[in-house]
C-alpha cells in the first residue's frame, strides 16, 4: 500500500511543522518535550564501587575500565537529536561522555573486527556495526542535562548512537564485545530492524 | 530479511466507551496473521496533503477473536491522535495500520504457572489481552491481577473484569483506587506499594511470572519492590507509557 490513503476527517495539529524544526524530525515521528522511559524489565541498580567498562572480543589485550578510571578518561558535552522507536524524537538533548573513539584508543583491534556487542547490566545487548560507531558517532554517557544520569534513563552510564533509533543507545551499559560477524541483539530478535536508521525509518525487521 | 510488516486498511467495526476518556475501537483487518497477547499496532493517520502521524497501541483483544483486533485508547485533551479517534472516528471508517509488534511483553496459555499482572490505568490494555486469551484458551494457572486506578469511575475493563473474576477458575482482580473510593470502599486506597504487592503476590508464591505496564513511576516502583522481595528480574517484564503517549 502507498502513502495515498486519506484519514477521513484528519487534519493534524502540526504544531512542529515550521522550517528548521520540520527537518529534524524523522518520518513517523513526532516531537517531546518529555524524556519517557522504556525497558523491558526491572531497572538494574549496580553500585558504582562493582561497575566496570571493558572492551573485550577481537581484541589483542582486553581492557576494563573502573568507574573512576572511567571519570578519568577525556570526555565531552554532546547536543543531539534523539529518536525512539516507540514514535517520539526529542531535540538538542545534552550529554556529557566518552567518545566510542576514545575508548577503543585503550585496546589494539584485530583487523577482523567489524561489528560490535553493547552488553548492560540486566542482560539486555544491542548489535551496531563498528564502522556506525567511529569517527564521532557513539559515545558512552554518564551525564544528562548537566547532572548524572539517573537509573531509569540508563544510569551509571548508556551508551548513545544519536543515528539510529534509541534501543540501539543500550542503557546500564558495561562493555561491549567486537566480532567479526553481526549478531541480533535483544530487541533485534523480537522483530525490530537490525540497523535501525530512523532517517530510513528502519523499524522493525523488513522495513 | 524478514517479511516485511506491511500497512493494511483496518475498517472500524465497533466503538465501546470504557470510561468517560477511554474507548475501545474494534477493527477489522484484511489479512491478519494473529498476534500473541501484548503485542501492539502502529496506527497512521494520513491528511488530504499527505501529512502523516503514526502512534503505536496495546491490542486489548485476544488472538481467538481474528481477523478483528481492538485496541484501546486515552483521550489525552492535548494529543494530536487520541482526540480525533475519540471526536472524528465512527464504525464503518478505516484506519491504516501494520503489526504485530513486539515480542518479548507477551504472555500465552502455552506458559504454565502462576501469573501477577500488574497494571497502572491503560497501562492495562494489554494485559487485558492476556486475560481475555487465558479466558479463551480455557487454561486456569493462578492469575491476579493488580489494577491501580484514580477512581472507580476510571477502571477501565471494569464491567468484564469483575464477570471474568466471578466465573473464571483461578482468575482474581486487586483493586486499588488512589484518589477517589467509593463509600464503603473495603479495598486498597493508594498507590502501589511493596507492601501491597507482598500481599497480592503471597497467593501465588515467588514463582509467579509478573508482567507490569503503566506509568514510568508506578513500574519502577513496582518492579523495583518485586526485587526486593525476591524475585528475580528475568520473571519480571515491564512495558511503559507516559509521560507522553499521546
Amino acid at each position: 500500500m502507498t502513502g495515498r490513503f486519506v484519514t477521513r476527517g484528519f487534519v493534524g495539529r502540526r504544531g512542529d511543522g515550521s522550517g528548521d524544526i520540520a527537518s529534524r524530525i524523522p518520518p513517523g515521528q513526532y516531537i517531546t518535550r518529555d524524556f519517557p522511559v522504556l525497558s523491558a524489565g526491572p531497572t538494574p541498580h549496580t553500585p558504582l564501587e562493582q561497575w566496570t567498562f571493558s572492551i573485550e572480543g577481537l581484541v589483542r589485550e582486553p581492557v576494563s575500565w573502573s568507574w573512576q578510571e572511567f571519570l578519568a578518561l577525556p570526555a565531552r558535552e554532546w547536543t543531539v537529536d534523539i529518536s525512539c522507536v516507540t514514535k517520539w524524537t526529542k531535540l538538542d538533548m545534552r550529554w556529557r561522555g566518552v567518545s566510542m573513539d576514545t575508548l577503543l584508543e585503550g585496546v589494539e583491534l584485530d583487523e577482523r573486527a567489524a561489528f560490535i556487542i553493547a552488553w548492560s547490566d540486566g542482560g539486555y545487548t544491542t548489535n551496531l556495526p563498528l564502522a556506525d560507531v567511529l569517527n564521532g558517532q557513539a559515545f558512552v554517557a554518564y551525564e544528562y542535562d548537566g547532572a548524572p544520569l539517573v537509573p531509569e534513563h540508563g544510569g551509571p552510564a548508556r551508551l548513545v548512537v544519536p543515528a539510529r533509533y534509541f534501543w540501539k543507545s543500550a542503557k546500564w551499559i558495561r562493555g561491549i564485545r567486537l566480532q567479526a560477524e553481526d549478531q541480533p541483539g535483544f530487541w533485534e530478535s523480537f522483530g525490530y530492524h537490525n540497523r535501525g536508521d530512523q532517517w530510513r525509518e528502519e523499524r522493525y525487521s523488513g522495513d | 530479511m524478514a517479511r516485511p510488516l506491511d500497512w493494511q486498511l483496518a475498517t472500524v467495526a465497533g466503538v465501546h466507551d470504557e470510561t468517560d476518556s477511554v474507548r475501545s475501537f474494534s477493527l477489522t483487518l484484511p489479512t491478519w496473521t494473529g498476534h500473541r497477547p501484548g503485542q501492539h499496532v502502529d496506527l497512521r493517520l494520513t491528511a488530504e496533503d499527505g501529512y502523516s502521524v503514526e502512534r503505536s497501541y496495546s491490542i486489548a483483544s485476544e488472538p481467538e477473536r481474528a481477523p478483528e483486533v481492538d485496541i484501546t485508547v486515552e483521550r489525552i485533551p492535548d494529543g494530536e491522535v487520541s482526540p480525533f479517534l475519540h471526536d472524528v472516528v465512527v464504525p464503518g471508517d478505516r484506519l491504516e495500520l501494520r503489526g504485530p509488534i513486539g515480542g518479548y511483553f507477551v504472555w500465552e496459555a502455552s506458559q504454565p504457572g502462576p501469573l501477577l499482572l500488574v497494571g497502572g490505568g491503560s497501562g492495562v490494555v494489554p494485559l487485558m489481552a492476556m486475560i481475555r486469551h487465558r479466558g479463551s484458551a480455557g487454561v486456569m494457572n493462578a492469575t491476579r491481577l493488580l489494577l491501580s486506578s484514580r477512581g472507580p469511575d476510571e477502571i477501565i475493563y471494569r464491567d468484564e473484569l469483575d464477570r471474568l473474576a466471578a466465573t473464571q477458575d483461578g482468575f482474581e482482580v486487586v483493586h486499588t483506587l488512589t484518589r477517589e473510593q467509593p463509600a464503603g470502599w473495603t479495598g486498597y486506597a493508594r498507590r502501589i506499594d511493596e507492601a501491597m504487592l507482598s500481599e497480592v503476590l503471597a497467593p501465588l508464591g515467588r514463582e509467579a511470572r509478573v508482567y507490569i505496564c503503566g506509568p514510568t513511576a508506578l513500574v519502577e516502583v513496582a518492579a523495583n519492590a518485586l526485587v526486593r522481595i525476591g524475585l528475580a528480574p528475568s520473571q519480571i517484564r515491564t512495558e511503559r507509557f507516559g509521560p507522553t503517549g499521546n
